[in-house]
């Protein structure tokens, strides 16, 4: 579908970019971080409400590059409200800063950009159009604050690897375009297996591996996610792995049968080494990094199992990984002070009792995380129980629950700091928590429990 | 509704009692008392023979067949009550013991008490799950908050025993729904919807299942985690986690184990038999090397659990009857016991068994009650472990006589680490120091009732046989629940179980004929 009709089903997309225009212009004529808060959140909230009413003629090809599917388009919303709660975040975390805050905000919309229109490709091209735009707003971000070091250490790390990674992913697309005459992703597989086609194949993976951090493309993650400021790391956890979950799930299904076997040893991989690192690590951020290395892993069996509950189970694992995360990440945000963050576990001892709020937040996104239930979490783990059993993917199954019964160590690690005493001198002293912060505290918190008791409208929009 | 009041009453009362703690710990104590009290008066039109419709079925997750799927019959009731006296046990035992943060203490406290009581009502299987995980976060914090010296190594440890045996089981019950879509094209995880369905399971699955419950009853080579959560936990927490969290092990294998996977328990049923009693004597060897006195009734609790296995694994009709009676009674006896050792705790300022004797001078009330208690445990006619135990035994030696034998080797080993217990602290010359004081009133009043409930078990059984018989019957016969049938029962029922269970003919002959009097009596 072309023209006006096909227009019309990619508002989501339209609207996230004439937001980021308006705020850029915003900003040249004067610069208020509230204004310019409220309108980057008032943009997410339009995409999300434009992609969640979606259309009932779906799926539809719009143009050669765009395919507009119920799944795409509830991973869409699903990004712009991540998105939405990180502008939150990011107000609280920047108020304090002196300068340059504004500009963020762009750069968030810019990426989500990226990111919405990574979720909805259908060919190669748009999907590195999205990729990169998704990559480069992201790189800016993790260095965004510039003074400090660890900042513009992890941005240029991320900017060198993400690099590596596209290139692998351009030379992937370059070969099988030689070898198969097409870039349609649908036409990615099924075609003969010639050698060449198969490495082709395999350079795309290991592109699109890097920015899931899979294992073994995974040794960014923790210093990148322990550099970018605590709202970055957020968003980068959320929405930039989640859109490239939602490009794979959604419109590469057909290369499941082809690439079986180096995505389960993938998946495999990532629940060990992610568990075993995270096993290891006394600073939360690093945790969560690690963590997010097995969750990735975890989503990567419900997509092997494929089917209706396969597609179900990514999605939401995707919805309910991404509010855990975001809230996990919404604490520490929420305790940073310029130049410093509560990164060490040590610094959270006994927050329970000076902070009770944000310790309640913190140990339900742990709790959820680990897949405890009445969270999210549980839900979303028995899905992909679930669908990976009904699909015989035993071996798998056996290593997530495996690795989930580790991961409950070191989760429950810092939960129980949380409820210790506290240590003499406080390491965190109090001081009011912005209300931006606290309000998307709250919210995430409490969508963190829905999803957990009563996930029913997440479900149908994913399943429509 | 009703059913569904019953469990979220506990956590009402908790929530409430969290919101008064700060300002008045004494009110958030009664209120937790108070909750249970009306969890206790709304079973009441139930324990004489009528009520409400037993049963709860609202639609949950429809997509994947999962309901909030409640039942209470005979099998559940005598646990539920267990859970209600030995929920107001643990809140008197922690009445002095907890001064600090007291209204999360009792939230914790009162979330577990849900926890147990949801998985003795869930009649689906992710329901199921989903209580018996619930129950752990507050355990834990329980564990973590107000513990002892080696909390949080004890905390971790539990947590994560029971959270790897959950997770395992989670595995096996979302097979067994699987494999029964395969047969009926519609996946469900209602209890009596899989029941119904022949499906063939690998022996594998069963055996995660299994796994997963014997790690919390716990079965032998899976008790490490016990003997350091049960000492390092407070004293409310120590009765509730012997009391309570073991026997839902015990429980599901009865409800959910073995109808759910029949063939399976036939092939596990000797290994399992042979782990039973070797926990028994390990349990009961361990207990005799012990110098601290929580560690010694945890070591213990590993024993009498172990005589819950061996009878679930003789799938014998009597034995079975033997399991719920050992479920009840061991609750009864080692939550008395535990809270014995906390007082001396308390009193005394040590766990460790060198350092008391003498204590029957200056404690004689502790000291008649902690006999009383010990005889119990060990196994003492009349007092209700001995039934228990006999009918397992007896039911056991119907199937396996040798391992019947062997295990009853270790009621004597029973007798030798409950006597030991005793007269270290009790007999003796005095050890020294400050004379403690005895107990008094409350504390009197909460460890006596439970010594009643032993002693009326041990005299006159027969309304909790009767109660538990006729579910235990269908369960083994692989029939199903029968959730109706027991709340009007027939005297045909009656007569048929009786035929077959010559044991318990002979307890209740000295009761009472009246079968209505024995439902009324409780």
């Amino acid at each position: 579908m072309t023209g006006s009709a096909g227009l019309a089903l990619l508002t989501p997309l339209l609207v996230l970019a004439a937001g980021a225009l308006v705020v850029t212009l915003a900003v040249a004529v004067r610069r208020h971080h509230g204004a310019t808060a409220a309108l980057t959140a008032a943009t997410f909230a339009a995409t999300a409400a434009a992609a969640w009413a979606g259309s009932d003629r779906l799926p539809v090809d719009v143009g050669p590059l765009f395919r507009v599917s119920s799944f795409g388009l509830a991973i869409v919303a699903v990004l712009a409200l991540a998105g939405l709660a990180v502008t939150g975040l990011t107000h609280g975390y920047l108020r304090p800063e002196a300068d340059r805050r504004e500009e963020v905000y762009i750069v968030l919309l810019l990426a989500a950009l990226g990111a919405g229109a990574l979720v909805l490709a259908r060919h190669l091209a748009s999907l590195f159009l999205g990729l990169e735009t998704l990559g480069v707003g992201l790189y800016v971000l993790v260095a965004s604050l510039r003074e400090r070091r660890r900042s513009l250490e992890a941005g240029a790390k991320y900017l060198v690897l993400t690099g590596t990674a596209s290139a692998f992913l351009a030379f992937g697309a370059a070969l099988l375009f030689w070898e198969r005459g097409s870039l349609d992703l649908r036409e990615l597989a099924g075609g003969a297996r010639t050698p060449l086609a198969v490495a082709a194949l395999l350079l795309v993976v290991v592109g699109l591996g890097f920015k899931l951090a899979l294992a073994p493309f995974h040794l960014w993650t923790a210093d990148v996610y322990q550099g970018a400021p605590a709202p970055v790391a957020a968003f980068l956890a959320a929405v930039s792995k989640g859109a490239v979950v939602g490009l794979v799930v959604g419109q590469l299904g057909a290369a499941r049968e082809e690439l079986a076997l180096p995505l389960a040893v993938m998946a495999g991989a990532s629940m060990v080494v992610g568990t075993l690192l995270a096993l290891l690590q006394e600073n939360l951020k690093r945790l969560l990094a690690f963590s997010s290395i097995a969750h990735l892993g975890y989503l990567l069996v419900a997509y092997l199992a494929g089917g209706e509950h396969g597609t179900v189970a990514a999605g939401f694992y995707l919805a309910a990984y991404a509010a855990s995360v975001l809230t996990a990440f919404g604490a520490v945000a929420a305790l940073s002070r310029p130049g410093e963050e509560p990164e060490e576990i040590a610094a959270w001892r006994g927050l329970a009792w000076r902070r009770p709020g944000v310790a309640a937040a913190l140990a339900l996104a742990l709790l959820s995380l680990a897949g405890i239930p009445l969270t999210a979490g549980f839900l979303a783990k028995l899905w992909v129980v679930t669908a990976g059993l009904d699909a015989a993917l035993t071996t798998l199954v056996l290593l997530l629950i495996a690795t989930s019964a580790a991961a409950v160590y070191y989760y429950l690690r810092v939960v129980l700091a949380l409820f210790e005493a506290p240590p003499a001198p406080e390491p965190l002293p109090a001081g009011p928590l912005a209300w931006s912060t606290r309000v998307t505290l709250v919210l995430l918190a409490a969508t963190v429990v829905v999803l957990g008791v009563a996930p029913g409208g997440l479900l149908a929009a994913l399943a429509r | 509704m009703s059913l569904l009041v019953l469990v979220l009453l506990p956590l009402a009362g908790g929530l409430l009692a969290w919101a008064l703690g700060g300002r008045r710990p004494a009110a958030a104590r009664w209120v937790c008392l108070g909750a249970l009290a009306g969890d206790l008066l709304l079973l009441v039109p139930r324990l004489r023979g009528g009520g409400w419709p037993a049963r709860v079925d609202l639609p949950w997750l429809p997509e994947l067949g999962i309901g909030v799927r409640l039942g209470l019959d005979g099998l559940s009731l005598p646990l539920v009550l267990l859970t209600l006296v030995l929920g107001a046990l643990a809140v008197a035992a922690s009445w002095r013991e907890i001064e600090t943060r007291t209204g999360l203490f009792h939230l914790c406290l009162m979330a577990v008490l849900s926890g147990v009581l949801g998985v003795f009502l869930a009649l689906d299987l992710i329901l199921f799950y989903l209580f018996w995980e619930l129950m752990l976060v507050p355990m834990a914090l329980l564990l973590a908050l107000w513990g002892h010296e080696r909390r949080r190594y004890a905390t971790l440890k539990f947590f994560l025993f029971t959270q790897a045996g959950g997770l395992l089981m989670l595995v096996a019950i979302v097979s067994r729904a699987l494999t029964g879509a395969g047969v009926t094209g519609r996946l469900t995880f209602a209890y009596e919807g899989l029941l119904g369905v022949p499906a063939v399971v690998s022996p594998w699955l069963a055996f995660a299942f299994f796994l997963g419950l014997a790690v919390k009853l716990p079965a032998f080579p899976l008790h490490p985690w016990l003997p350091d959560a049960h000492t390092e936990a407070p004293t409310g927490g120590s009765v509730v986690l012997a009391g309570l969290l073991l026997k839902t092990g015990g429980y599901a294998m009865l409800r959910f184990g073995v109808p759910l996977f029949p063939e399976a328990a036939t092939t596990f049923a000797r290994p399992a038999m042979v782990l039973g009693v070797a926990g028994i004597l390990y349990g009961a060897l361990a207990a005799l090397a012990q110098t601290d006195v929580k560690r010694l009734v945890a070591y213990t609790s590993v024993s009498h659990m172990g005589f819950v296995l061996l009878g679930v694994f003789s799938l014998d009709d009597t034995a079975w009857r033997g399991v719920v009676a050992q479920m009840v009674c061991h609750g009864l006896s080692t939550g008395g016991l535990f809270v014995v050792a906390g007082l001396l705790q308390e009193r005394l300022g040590t766990r460790d068994l060198r350092r008391f004797g003498g204590l029957w001078a200056s404690m004689p009330r502790l000291g008649g009650l902690a006999l009383v208690l010990a005889l119990a445990s060990l196994g003492l006619p009349g007092l209700g472990n001995f039934v228990a135990e006999i009918l397992i035994l007896v039911g056991t030696f119907r199937v396996e006589p040798v391992l019947a034998a062997v295990a009853a080797g270790g009621l004597v080993l029973s007798a030798l680490y409950s006597l030991r217990l005793l007269q270290r602290a009790f007999h003796g010359p005095f050890a020294g120091g400050a004379t403690p004081a005895d107990l008094d009133l409350r504390e009197t009043a909460a460890l006596g009732a439970s010594v009643l409930l032993l002693l009326w078990i041990g005299l006159y059984p027969r309304p909790l046989l009767r109660m538990s018989g006729p579910v235990v019957d269908t369960l083994l016969t692989g029939r199903g629940a029968d959730v109706e049938a027991e709340a009007s029962p027939p005297a045909a029922r009656g007569e048929e179980t009786a035929a077959r269970s010559p044991v318990v003919v002979h307890e209740s002959g000295h009761g009472g004929r009246s079968e209505r009097d024995a439902g009324g009596a409780r």
